[in-house]
Parts: C-alpha cells; sequence; structure tokens
C-alpha cells in the first residue's frame, strides 16, 4: 500500500507532468532544429511563431465554438489546428519571401541570420499584442481530466491522488503521431529525402537537381505545422499568453542543443532530458521517503538535493556539460 | 527666402508667447511584461487625474500638465532605467508617476531620479526594501509597505485557524519582500511554514515548484506573486494535480482574470490587497466609469492618486518644478486641512491659491507615513461563487 502510495505520488509530480511538458519542448524543439539543419540559423522567432499559429487557432476555435461545432469530450481546440496552421505557414512564408530569402540570395554568415530572426521576433511580438491583446487567453473546453485527483483517491482508497489531464494525454498522443508523421516524410518521400539532401550538403543537391526554393518552402510549412502543434496544446494544457511562449525560447533551445541541433531524434531527447532534469533534481522527496522508508528512518526535512530556484540552473549545467563533452550534442548534430 | 525665414521665426516666437506653459508629467508603468494587463488602467487613471486638473483651469496661471508614457516593463531595470532616463532627459519631465514593479522602481530611482532631482511617486511598489533605501527625499508611494501586508495575511490565516502553510512568491523585490514579512509575521504568531519556494514569471511549467510544495505539505498554499504570471501558473498545477485545493493569496493575485479563469475550482481561497472604500473610493469609481476607464482594476486608485499628489504639491510649491513637487508633496497629502476626494481637485486648487491648507484624501484615503509611503488599509476577501467577496477590512 505504501510503496503504490509512493509511486503514486512520484508519478502524480514528477512523471505526468515532466512526460507532456517534455513532448511540448520536443516539438518546439524539433521546429527550431529543422531549420538550424536545413536553413542554417537559429530562428529566434520560433516562439513568437508559436504564439501567432496558436493565437489563429484560438480565433478559430472561438468560431467553432460560437457556432456549436465540438469534439464531444475533446478539445475544440484540435479541429482549428489546421487552421492555424495554414495561417503561420502563410505567415513564414510571406517573411521568407520578404526578409530571409534577400539574405539568402546574398549568402549572408549565419550569425547575421540570427539576428535577423530578431528582428523577426520582435515584428512577431508585436503584431500578436497588437491583435489578441497581451493578455490571458483561455480556449481549452472538452472535459478537464481523464483521472480527477479526488476521484482518484475515492476509487482507489489510497491517501495519494493522481491527475491526468485529458490534455497532457493529448499532448503525448499528438506528439507522438507528429513525430512519427515527420520521420515518415523525411525518410520515405521524395521531397523529405530531398530535404535531407540538401541539409547534408547544398551543392551537391543543388547539383542533382533539387530546387532549393522548394526545400525551402516544405520546411517553413513543415516548422509552421510543427509550432502550431506545439503551441496549440501548450496553451491548451497550461494557459496562453504571448509572453510565455517568448520565454519558452529559451527552453527550446536548450533542448534543440543537448540533443544536438540539426538532429531531429536529438531534438526529441533533448527536450525529455530538460523536462525531466528541472523537475527531477529539484523534487522534495520527503512524501516519497515517507511512505518507502519505516516510520522510524522517516525524513524530517524536505529531503530536497536543491531549491526549485535552480531548476533552470539545472538545465544549463547540463547544457554547459554536453557542449564540453560532446559539443555536437547527445545526437550528432552539427557542431555549432 | 530670408523674408520668409524671418517670417516664420517671428510666427514661432509669437505662438510661443501665446502657448501656455507646459509641465509634463511622466507616467512609468509596465505596458509590457508580467503586469501589463494592470497598466494600462493604471495609466489612464493618472491622466484621469492629471486631466482633471487642467480641466479646471484653477492649475498655475493656465500651466498645462502633459503626462507623457514610458515602459518600465515590470522587470527589467536596464530598459525601466533608459525608459526613465528619455523621460527625464529628452522630454524633460518635472516629476514622475511610477514606476510600478518594485525592482525597476528602485532602478530608476537611483539611477535618474536621484541623479536629476526628479521626484517619483510610485502607486504601486510595495517592498518593504523601498522604506529604507537612500532617496534625497525624492521618494514617495501611495501603496503601503509589504511589511504591512504580510502582517495582515499572518492575522487572517490566524483567524482562519490556520497553522502550517507552504509559500511561494515570484523570484523578484516584490515577492522576496513579502515573503520575508509574512514568514516572520506568521511565525511570531505560532504558525510553521512547511517550505517557501520561489517560482519565475512567465516560465513554461511549474511541476517542479509544485512536487517540492506537494510534498512539503500544509493547509493551505500562500501564493505571493502577480495573477498575470507564475502565481496564476502555480494555482493552476497545484489543482490540477491535486497537490492544493485552497490558496491565500497577496495583492498581486487579485485580479478579475484569474476569476474568469480558474472560477469555481478556486472558492474559499482567500486573500488581502490594498483597498480604500468609503467617499473616496466611491467618488473615484464614478469619476473612472464616466471617462471610461477601468476602476476595479489593481493598483488604478493608487495612480490616481499618485498623479494628483504630484499636481497638488506643484500647486502649493506655485510653480511645476521637481523641487516644489519634493518639497510639498507630504504637506498636501497629509492633515491639517480641507479633506479632497477624487474629482475635487479644482476644488482643492482654488483652497491652495487663496492660500488655505488642503489634506488629500483621494481615492485612498491617502496618508502618508515615515519617509512618504501609505500607511494603508487591506481588504480581506474571500472567493465565493466564482466572485470576490468581501469579510472585513484591516
Amino acid at each position: 500500500m505504501d510503496l503504490l502510495n509512493a509511486l503514486v505520488a512520484l508519478a502524480n509530480f514528477v512523471l505526468i507532468p515532466a512526460l507532456a511538458y517534455g513532448s511540448q519542448l520536443a516539438l518546439g524543439a524539433l521546429g527550431v532544429t529543422l531549420i538550424y539543419a536545413i536553413l542554417r540559423f537559429s530562428n529566434f522567432a520560433h516562439g513568437d511563431t508559436m504564439a501567432i499559429g496558436t493565437m489563429v487557432t484560438i480565433f478559430v476555435t472561438w468560431g467553432l465554438q460560437a457556432l456549436g461545432i465540438g469534439l464531444g469530450p475533446l478539445p475544440t481546440a484540435l479541429l482549428a489546428i489546421p487552421f492555424g496552421i495554414l495561417g503561420a505557414a502563410a505567415l513564414l512564408l510571406l517573411t521568407d519571401r520578404m526578409v530571409y530569402r534577400f539574405y539568402r540570395a546574398q549568402k549572408a554568415k549565419p550569425v547575421i541570420l540570427v539576428i535577423v530572426s530578431m528582428g523577426v521576433m520582435f515584428v512577431y511580438n508585436g503584431i500578436t499584442r497588437f491583435i489578441i491583446g497581451p493578455d490571458d487567453q483561455s480556449f481549452a473546453d472538452g472535459e478537464r481530466f481523464l483521472i480527477s485527483a479526488r476521484d482518484f483517491k475515492a476509487w482507489s482508497g489510497l491517501d495519494e491522488g493522481l491527475a491526468l489531464k485529458s490534455t497532457q494525454a493529448i499532448t503525448v498522443v499528438v506528439a507522438v503521431l507528429v513525430v512519427a508523421l515527420l520521420f515518415w516524410f523525411l525518410n520515405h518521400t521524395r521531397t523529405g529525402k530531398s530535404m535531407r539532401a540538401y541539409s547534408d550538403n547544398e551543392e551537391l543537391a543543388l547539383l542533382s537537381g533539387i530546387n532549393p526554393e522548394t526545400v525551402v518552402r516544405v520546411t517553413w510549412v513543415i516548422v509552421a505545422a510543427l509550432a502550431v502543434v506545439a503551441g496549440t496544446l501548450y496553451g491548451l494544457d497550461k494557459s496562453y499568453k504571448p509572453f510565455t511562449y517568448f520565454q519558452l525560447l529559451l527552453p527550446i533551445f536548450a533542448s534543440a542543443i543537448v540533443g544536438g541541433i540539426g538532429s531531429p531524434v536529438g531534438a526529441i531527447a533533448g527536450g525529455f532530458v530538460i523536462a525531466f532534469s528541472e523537475v527531477l533534481f529539484t523534487y522534495a522527496w520527503k512524501k516519497v521517503l515517507g511512505y518507502l522508508l519505516p516510520a522510524s528512518l522517516a525524513p524530517d526535512g524536505l529531503v530536497q538535493l536543491m531549491g526549485t530556484d535552480y531548476k533552470f540552473a539545472v538545465s544549463f549545467v547540463i547544457l554547459i556539460i554536453v557542449l564540453l563533452f560532446r559539443p555536437t550534442g547527445l545526437f550528432r548534430g552539427k557542431s555549432i | 527666402m530670408k523674408k520668409w525665414l524671418l517670417a516664420s521665426a517671428a510666427s514661432l516666437l509669437a505662438t510661443g508667447a501665446v502657448q501656455a506653459e507646459d509641465a509634463k508629467i511622466g507616467v512609468i508603468v509596465g505596458f509590457t511584461g508580467p503586469i501589463e494587463s494592470l497598466a494600462p488602467a493604471m495609466a489612464a487613471s493618472a491622466e484621469l487625474a492629471l486631466s482633471e486638473v487642467n480641466d479646471s483651469g484653477e492649475f498655475l496661471e493656465g500651466v498645462t500638465l502633459v503626462p507623457v508614457r514610458a515602459d518600465s516593463t515590470c522587470i527589467d531595470a536596464a530598459a525601466a532605467t533608459a525608459a526613465a532616463e528619455r523621460l527625464v532627459t529628452t522630454d524633460g519631465v518635472v516629476a514622475i508617476m511610477g514606476a510600478d514593479c518594485s525592482g525597476v522602481t528602485g532602478a530608476v530611482l537611483s539611477n535618474v531620479a536621484m541623479p536629476n532631482g526628479v521626484p517619483m511617486v510610485s502607486p504601486s511598489a510595495t517592498s518593504p526594501a523601498l522604506s529604507s533605501v537612500e532617496d534625497n527625499g525624492l521618494f514617495f508611494r501611495t501603496a503601503p509597505s509589504d511589511a504591512r501586508q504580510g502582517e495582515v495575511l499572518a492575522d487572517i490565516l490566524t483567524e482562519r485557524g490556520i497553522t502550517s502553510v507552504a509559500v511561494t512568491y515570484t523570484n523578484n523585490d516584490y515577492g522576496k519582500g513579502f515573503a520575508d514579512s509574512f514568514d516572520a509575521a506568521f511565525q511570531a504568531v505560532g504558525g510553521s511554514i512547511t517550505l517557501t519556494a520561489p517560482h519565475e514569471d512567465g516560465k513554461g511549467d511549474y511541476s517542479a515548484e509544485i512536487g517540492a510544495l506537494a510534498s512539503a505539505g500544509g493547509e493551505v498554499l500562500v501564493v505571493l506573486g502577480y495573477s498575470d504570471a507564475g502565481g496564476k501558473g502555480i494555482i493552476q498545477a497545484a489543482l490540477d494535480s491535486g497537490a492544493f485545493d485552497t490558496f491565500a493569496m497577496g495583492d498581486g493575485m487579485y485580479s478579475d482574470a484569474l476569476l474568469a479563469d480558474l472560477g469555481n475550482d478556486i472558492d474559499g481561497s482567500f486573500g488581502s490587497i490594498p483597498w480604500a472604500e468609503g467617499d473616496g473610493a466611491t467618488a473615484f469609481s464614478e469619476l473612472a466609469t464616466a471617462a471610461g476607464v477601468t476602476a476595479e482594476s489593481s493598483y488604478t486608485r493608487e495612480s490616481y492618486d499618485a498623479a494628483a499628489l504630484i499636481a497638488l504639491a506643484m500647486m502649493k510649491g506655485g510653480e511645476p518644478s521637481s523641487a516644489a513637487v519634493a518639497a510639498n508633496l507630504l504637506d498636501v497629502a497629509n492633515a491639517p486641512g480641507e479633506p479632497i476626494l477624487p474629482g475635487e481637485l479644482g476644488k482643492a486648487m482654488e483652497i491652495i491659491a487663496d492660500g488655505g491648507e488642503v489634506d488629500y484624501v483621494g481615492a485612498t484615503n491617502v496618508e502618508l507615513v515615515g519617509a512618504g509611503e501609505a500607511a494603508g488599509s487591506y481588504r480581506y476577501y474571500e472567493i465565493k461563487d466564482g466572485a470576490f467577496s468581501t469579510v472585513s477590512f484591516k
């Protein structure tokens, strides 16, 4: 019984939240890593691309809700995601046409493109605030919980509750589907293969007749899809606020770099490493140990390795260690 | 060409002579950043007071008060300092209504206001550290220090018979100062605190904080943060995981958006917020509603009062200058004198012009104590059926 209590407490406060957060980071990091692999720069505007795409999704969700169209127990926003993707893709393609293409034609250095993407980030940032405002928006509907803590306690008779939000489950399921689709696309379709070829060696790809502009356009569309899915899942699970999306940029980049920037598998691994390290290293084990150990040994203190203030430090220490000993990241991305 | 130049120069001179003198007042609040949803109403309230003064026609021989807005960002001291520097050096403001959050307020005070001798009246910086900071007599605030609010919140918990709590605060000057004063006050009345954990605002995920807080336990979770930022994220995460059902909240958590988003899930939670009741508050609500300003938002009253005090101090000093504001602000804010409510600024101007004394009461029963900060009265509220309901005033 005590063992079960300990497991439930651990699952409720560590495993489930970290799994959901890790999936959101992984989707974000995949977008960053794809741009790095194919367009060869770190796209600082990614967080705000997520914000804008999610904004479109939210507007369509509100429209659908007003029309009474829904998915029953599932959030209506899932229906609206394709519209969000269309919006974000249009915006990214327009930005590419107006901004990035110019620098690509000049063969500008990556560092210049990074600064350019920062400019784009501020513009996106402003557009989002102009249209939807800086406030929190809620657009989640449907069943909130698959299992709520209270119901679980009543059902199991345990002291500890286990909560599983439907958004957390949806996040993990959708993330798995999207990642599977992306890998199938990259490995088994002609366009996907040409993207990988372009990423491996630009000149060789050009010589074999791959049209670089097509590759770039397809990349932006995929990135838009990843960004909107990540942004919407995040908004459903937590809340939608433009400022938070801007701040998400940091853990997303940490994930991409830890995993090996430019490597899609690495981005996913990195997302989970960052999410789990933030939660695990700062968890207070008092409760779990209290269940596991005999009463005489139960700890009085919190048994916390370090305060939660240090959770960001943890991810950055991991980042530094990885860069010191394996500069290309866990999965051999491109060395920066 | 020469003639034309001469003519335009002459007409410029002429308009300069005819035009009334402008006195610029900086309005520096966080239009972007963690309290960006509160800032527009705060700025509008301050400007409401200034336009009331202008419209009265009684102010200093036709001098017009012109508000100049700037963004404090609430958290970025460098950006706030640059914005305030711009206000003082480029726009030439004589006094500053702001800044809002405690950290940036301290930075603006020491980097811009003190070197330039420009007085500041903050409507919402509540960090206890600002009580003892060196200010050359230039810093005032219409919001009370959190040292007081910590005691009030500890009182409320004792009243409810709660003896063990976990605390989380937003990791900045405001949150740290508030948490320290609360911890001290609560332990002084015999309460125990299982864990005090800071949280960062605007971050993506609060599972780590909630995990640690839930493990530490406690009857309620005391949340000393911002409703727009980390505070709400913490409450959401705590509710979702079933870690805590009841929350005790500081002033930064009071917002209608919080209720709209969380609604009935936080029924039974409670908190404190600097609040004024009585004639002044009612007068302000009417005034603000008529002008289309959201009166019920946080710190709108304090913002109105801050701007009104600046204007009254100028009037008292007889000139729209920084020195007049710094020298006379305490004088117009406190007794003796004729009590002045919102909407009566014109009357106050007349009294001062006639050589009388005023005691500005304003929307928040302004009484500046110590080094020029509000004594403060607090509303103890509880959330019932998805709405804030007043339990008592402290």
